[in-house]
């Protein structure tokens, strides 16, 4: 196998300069929104007193979230040794760097003080995994930005296989901490289980690789730099696998609670009469984000078009994005269990099906996310060498035989 | 040599002369800001005391809401959430109605935050603005709270609120401010001078006496007593949160 050869893209083409634009333009809405959010306050928005976290933090924990998973090239290839994946390790650093940015900038704005950041970072209680994730997150950027360094510049090239276990090691934690979030919430019949962790570990795989890919083939795509079928078909299988992984944790998590009598009443509500967060989880999760790709992904025909395999990608990610909204916001219609087995009112919306509507100023700050972490990765490619000129079958794969 | 000698002496005196009068100028402020902000032991919150409240449902008057119109007054909620929508507006105290599914029995309780002795709301706080005092009430520092609402989650009774725009006319004893998170603190100013909490005294005026305060530590207290003698149940107990508001009737 050829060293690979990195370098940067001209990025001189009116084309590049307008995708700039139009996503520091969608970069720039999301701080308007913000702004607009901030100066009277969260009123608003769709969000209130039984909805507390809405689209912003739908966006911002998929993300996060999807952050870790775009870590799975570089993992693979310096964890397991395998060399094929190397040349895309590189891109795969500044990918997670760049969705852990995005995720955290709609995170910090959608805060109530977020002027108070610096509380954030500098007081800590110990006991809170929201508190152990400003440590992940903080950690990630470090870890991940000396692990691309250190594949960056030669001479430290004997570091990158260190640096990459440290990285595997911490983004494994952080995504368990992100689940964990809710997985520690113990008094809502949504959340509190254990399974939560490990489930974002794979949502993390699925819903990072599949970003990950779109933007190997796009960049590959518009800068007519050969991208050969041995490292898309690697790429495409593995992602086949991770979508299978999340539709098998999603069965399992429901499986448990519906053998368990407390838990019936939120997974009828999710699976059968939540109105539209059970129509989001079958044909928006499910069938969209699971079904449709895997079918795509591994059907012999389909499966060896680049065209097909895009869209599959893209709706892995719109269904995250949907299996994010049914956890987060769904778990939070469904009404707190004050006293079990009594029905319950009052002034404060007990007992009832808690109502949400997004506003625009929600969806632009959640989009700004992506337009923040797309910006990264166009200019960071720029300017610095991390794509390999060829991805070529002869360049990657040193079995290759014409 | 001399020379030498003689210029470390006055560096010396320089330098002390120059310490003396910086503490002199500082000091005032230190001992002043340090009046201002002393509490004598007595107004400390002591671990001594475990402040809670017993609420007997069986007394509790279905159509009454003195408890919740007293907790406004007090700490001035409930008015000036213009822009805010009614899901979005506070409410630190509320009445909530239960009939059981299988009975058809009806009951009416005021529901504020149950100051657990594990509060979720505490343990999930990044920052520790959600806090317990030493006497076990639990309220937020909103200096410190960032807003993010994770004991908004936490909180297995829902006695949480999001202060959704700017708020004006509040009561010294009771900050209030955009984009933190507050819930009932047992009237922390109050108890902090012997009072009752507003809904207690509320509740009392009204000749109902549904709701009984004190210390729970206090063997000799009357709450103490009538906890002894007749029990009082937590809500969601299963959850073993060790709450400081007990009910009766449930």
């Amino acid at each position: 196998m050829k060293k690979a050869v990195f370098k940067q893209i001209d990025g001189n083409s009116i084309n590049y300069w307008m995708l700039l634009a139009l996503l520091g333009s969608f970069a720039l809405a999301a701080v308007g929104a913000h702004f607009y959010m901030e100066h009277g306050g969260h009123y608003v928005t769709g969000m209130n007193n039984q909805i507390v976290w809405g689209l912003p933090h739908v966006f911002a924990v998929f993300l996060i979230v999807a952050a870790s998973g775009a870590l799975n090239v570089a993992s693979i290839s310096s964890v397991f040794n395998k060399t094929a994946y190397k040349p895309l390790a590189p891109l795969s650093t500044l990918v997670a760097i760049a969705l852990l940015s995005g995720g955290l900038m709609v995170l910090v704005l959608d805060l109530g003080r977020p002027d108070r950041l610096i509380v954030a970072m500098t007081v800590y209680n110990f006991k809170s995994i929201f508190a152990w994730n400003m440590i992940f997150y903080n950690g990630f950027f470090l870890i991940v930005g000396i692990y691309a360094w250190t594949m960056l510049q030669r001479n430290l090239n004997k570091y990158s296989r260190i640096a990459g276990f440290t990285a595997f090691i911490w983004r494994l934690a952080l995504t368990t901490g992100t689940g964990s979030i809710f997985g520690f919430l113990v008094a809502r019949q949504a959340y509190d289980a254990a399974i939560m962790g490990p489930m974002f570990v794979v949502m993390s795989f699925s819903f990072g690789l599949a970003i990950f890919l779109l933007i190997v083939m796009a960049t590959y795509k518009w800068t007519d730099r050969p991208l050969g079928d041995a490292t898309f078909n690697r790429l495409k299988n593995l992602l086949g696998v991770f979508v299978a992984g999340v539709l098998y944790f999603v069965v399992a998590q429901h499986l448990t609670n519906l053998y368990a009598t407390e838990h019936h009443g939120v997974e009828a509500f999710i699976l059968r009469d939540g109105g539209i967060y059970t129509q989001l989880f079958w044909y928006g999760q499910i069938i969209m984000g699971g079904l449709i790709p895997l079918a795509l992904i591994y059907h012999p025909t389909t499966g060896k078009s680049r065209t097909a395999i895009s869209i599959a990608s893209i709706l892995i990610v719109l269904g995250g994005l949907i299996q994010m909204y049914v956890i987060i916001i769904g778990g939070q219609a469904y009404p707190l269990e004050l006293f079990p087995g009594k029905e319950v009112s009052s002034s404060f919306f007990d007992g009832v099906v808690n109502s949400y509507s997004p506003t625009l100023a929600e969806a632009l700050l959640g989009i700004g996310g992506f337009a923040v972490t797309l910006f990264m990765v166009a200019f960071a490619v720029k300017i610095m060498k991390f794509l390999p000129e060829s991805l070529a079958d002869e360049a990657v794969d040193p079995h290759h035989s014409k | 040599m001399s020379n030498s000698n003689h210029t470390n002496t006055y560096r010396r005196k320089f330098l002390a002369q120059s310490a003396a009068v910086a503490g002199l100028a500082i000091a005032p402020g230190i001992i002043l800001n340090q009046v201002a902000h002393a509490k004598s032991d007595a107004d400390k919150a002591s671990s001594a005391n475990r402040w809670g409240m017993l609420i007997d449902t069986n007394k509790c008057n279905k159509g009454c809401t003195d408890c919740v119109t007293a907790c406004k007054t007090e700490n001035a909620w409930g008015a000036g959430e213009t822009h805010s929508s009614e899901e979005q507006q506070a409410q630190w105290i509320r009445k909530v109605t239960i009939t059981d599914k299988q009975t058809g029995h009806v009951q009416s309780l005021p529901l504020m935050c149950q100051h657990c002795e594990t509060a979720p709301c505490v343990d999930v706080c990044p920052t520790g603005a959600s806090m317990k005092r030493e006497d076990g009430i639990v309220q937020v520092d909103k200096h410190i709270c960032i807003g993010c609402r994770y004991c908004m989650m936490a909180c297995p009774y829902k006695a949480r609120s999001f202060i959704h725009e700017k708020l004006e006319l509040q009561k010294p004893t009771a900050p209030r401010g955009i984009g933190t998170v507050e819930s009932c603190n047992m009237c922390a100013h109050r108890v902090d001078k012997g009072q009752d909490p507003a809904c207690v005294e509320a509740c009392s005026n009204a000749q109902h006496g549904a709701m009984l305060f004190g210390d729970l530590k206090d063997a000799n207290s009357a709450i103490s007593i009538e906890l002894k003698k007749h029990g009082g149940e937590q809500i969601r107990a299963d959850l073993g949160l060790n709450t400081g508001v007990r009910y009766q009737g449930l």
